[in-house]
């Protein structure tokens, strides 16, 4: 395998009781690309994120982030110091906080007690904060509790915070569901900018939206790939037709 | 906010000054005149405030429902009564100037090594802050790193002050068993029981109540304080945004313990008395009442539950004894079905509602727009 690969996920195996969740699966990601994962229920889709994350520990398999620093061996806080981001598909954001707080608490630097009892809020974190306010369009509602977003709103802050977490690679699952197609188009084109300068990994069902992204597809099945490439050569493969596209 | 740090300090320290002219100002034939006993009482309460207060820090805004916070109470009160102890000295039954005279009476021959130092009120006062905090260390290491949380941290919270409250029972533990210690004379030199060290304990507990409740305030409105909110509501997704939850969660169970402590320390001289039933799992539990009561969540709200439903105590104990236990329970139910915020949650709302009024009306108009 080359050097240069950001991730690689090598003959993961997840069970749970019995039920294998990820079989073997095995998936390749460049620096700076975007994917696309699609599947249906119980493919295997957020089981994948779990592993890529540290949530989830597998059976087998490797999964390789950077050079060579093996994911399975470190846990949620480690990983995501090391610049993975993920995004849930329930939006998550702190409901007391306020939008600008959320943001605050998510910025990239020392996630320590000792520091954070004495933090002060800087000029270039306040700057950071306006900047990712006007990304995810948010900036009017800065001062209000996260709690009184719409869902619209709440998802733009979820990924406003994995923005600032100033993550290599970004794990995005289902940032449309439940969203209007205005929204929807805007969460598009707003992904676009950020694979400008990270990875991304979106999970979706939306096949609109998928087709919107114009990336490269990964189609997963019984937690293995089934299908890989683009969109129209994924959709043209009479195996993903038959267990997906087709119902 | 500012504000209501303002009201409440002015609040502790003003009511204290108040009770304490009336003790001292007032002739004992005036009708405004506050009896020692009510100063004594009073004190008490600020005591009680300050546990309030730990169990609001780790209940309310770190998400830890702890049932068994007296544990770190008691083991403060215990820190300065052997302290109380040892300056009695040879003015005991036994006259024995060195041993204390449960131990006398036990026939030991010597002092135990974990009671040296503690004829120093400093030591004391250190250990009063430092076991607590040891302990509480250790316990929330274990525990929080294993990730247990919810109910089953509640249970085991609750087991730890179950089984210090028999081992204390033990007379071998050398903490003067059943009986714990009392007849204390004085404390620092002033004669303990009289009018005058009354008023100067309950002053000393007010300026501290108020000074560990700016402590706290600052504490939660720091951005440790935003992180624990977080973790109280959110706890894996802050482990995604790379915090470590179980360190957040041990800093503010140590310094909640510490508080515990300290206002444990304050207790026994006002009291008289600490024994092994300090750590009863009902003391716990009540303290958790107060600070629901009060408002949880709200660290003014916390004091005044703690003051509020002590008050309530001492008349309700007065005049229907049989009754209190009922009375406490239907509060509690009273409170967590009407009140999810307390007392001081129906005061802000109070105050908020006529100015919230139209925002109510804008997003109503937003909800059916």
């Amino acid at each position: 395998m080359s050097a240069d690969l950001l991730l690689y996920l090598d003959g993961v195996t997840v069970s749970f009781d019995g039920f294998r969740a990820l079989n073997a699966l095995s998936l390749v990601l460049e620096p700076g690309e975007m994917r696309a994962v699609i599947g249906p229920n119980g493919a295997g889709k957020t089981t994948m994120m779990d592993v890529i994350t540290g949530k989830t520990r597998p059976d087998s398999g490797r999964v390789v982030f950077g050079a060579d620093t093996d994911l399975t061996r470190l846990d949620e806080p480690a990983i995501a110091a090391l610049g993975i981001g993920r995004k849930f598909q329930k939006p998550t954001v702190f409901e007391p906080l306020s939008v600008r707080d959320n943001l605050l608490l998510a910025l990239a630097g020392d996630r320590s007690p000792r520091f954070s009892l004495w933090a002060r809020e800087t000029v270039e974190e306040r700057q950071r904060i306006e900047m990712i306010l006007l990304t995810t369009r948010l900036t009017d509602q800065r001062d209000r509790r996260a709690a009184d977003l719409s869902h619209g709103q709440k998802q733009w802050l979820e990924i406003g915070m994995l923005l600032a977490q100033e993550p290599r690679l970004l794990l995005v699952d289902e940032p449309v569901a439940g969203m209007t197609d205005a929204e929807t188009e805007q969460t598009a084109q707003l992904l676009r900018e950020i694979n400008r300068t990270r990875s991304v990994v979106v999970v979706e069902h939306d096949m609109a939206f998928v087709r919107a992204l114009g990336v490269k597809v990964t189609v997963l099945h019984e937690g293995a790939v089934l299908s890989e490439g683009s969109i129209d050569h994924v959709s043209a493969d009479p195996r993903v037709i038959e267990v997906y596209l087709g119902r | 906010m500012r504000r209501e740090s303002a009201l409440t300090v002015a609040a502790i320290l003003g009511g204290a000054l108040l009770l304490a002219a009336g003790n001292v100002l007032v002739p004992a034939s005036g009708s405004l005149h506050v009896s020692g006993f009510v100063v004594g009482l009073a004190g008490k309460y600020l005591c009680y405030a300050l546990l309030a207060l730990a169990v609001d820090l780790v209940w309310g805004y770190a998400g830890i429902l702890t049932l068994g916070h007296a544990a770190f109470f008691a083991l403060g009160g215990y820190a300065m009564g052997m302290y109380l102890m040892r300056e009695i000295g040879a003015r005991g039954v036994y006259a024995n100037p060195i041993l204390p005279d449960f131990m006398v009476f036990l026939g030991w021959k010597q002092l135990p090594w974990y009671w040296f130092g503690f004829d120093h009120f400093g030591i004391a006062l250190i250990a009063a802050l430092a076991v607590p905090a040891l302990l509480a260390g250790v316990f929330g290491w274990f525990a929080f790193r294993s990730r247990v949380s919810g109910v089953y941290l509640s249970i085991i919270t609750q087991a730890l002050t179950y089984a210090l409250m028999l081992a204390f029972f033990r007379n071998n533990m050398g903490f003067g068993g059943n009986n714990g210690m009392t007849d204390f004379k004085d404390i620092l030199g002033f004669p303990i029981g009289t009018d005058a060290t009354s008023v100067g304990l309950m002053l000393v507990t007010a300026l501290v109540l108020a000074g560990a409740y700016l402590l706290a305030r600052a504490l939660v409105a720091s951005r440790f304080g935003k992180v624990l909110v977080a973790v109280r509501d959110a706890e894996p997704r802050t482990r995604f945004l790379g915090y470590r939850p179980e360190h957040y969660k041990l800093v503010v169970w140590v310094f909640s313990a510490m508080l515990a402590g300290i206002g444990g320390a304050l207790y026994v001289p006002q009291v008289g008395i600490i024994n092994p039933s300090e750590f009863a799992p009902a003391n716990s539990i009540e303290a958790v009442i107060w600070v629901a009561v009060g408002g949880r969540g709200s660290l003014s709200g916390a004091i005044l539950g703690a003051v509020l439903v002590n008050l309530g105590k001492t008349w309700l104990t007065g005049a229907l004894p049989e009754m209190w236990l009922f009375a406490l329970g239907g509060l509690f139910i009273v409170v967590t079905l009407f009140l999810p915020r307390g007392l001081i949650g129906l005061l802000a709302r109070r105050r908020a509602a006529p100015k919230d009024a139209p925002a109510a009306v804008a997003a109503a108009r937003e909800v059916t727009g």
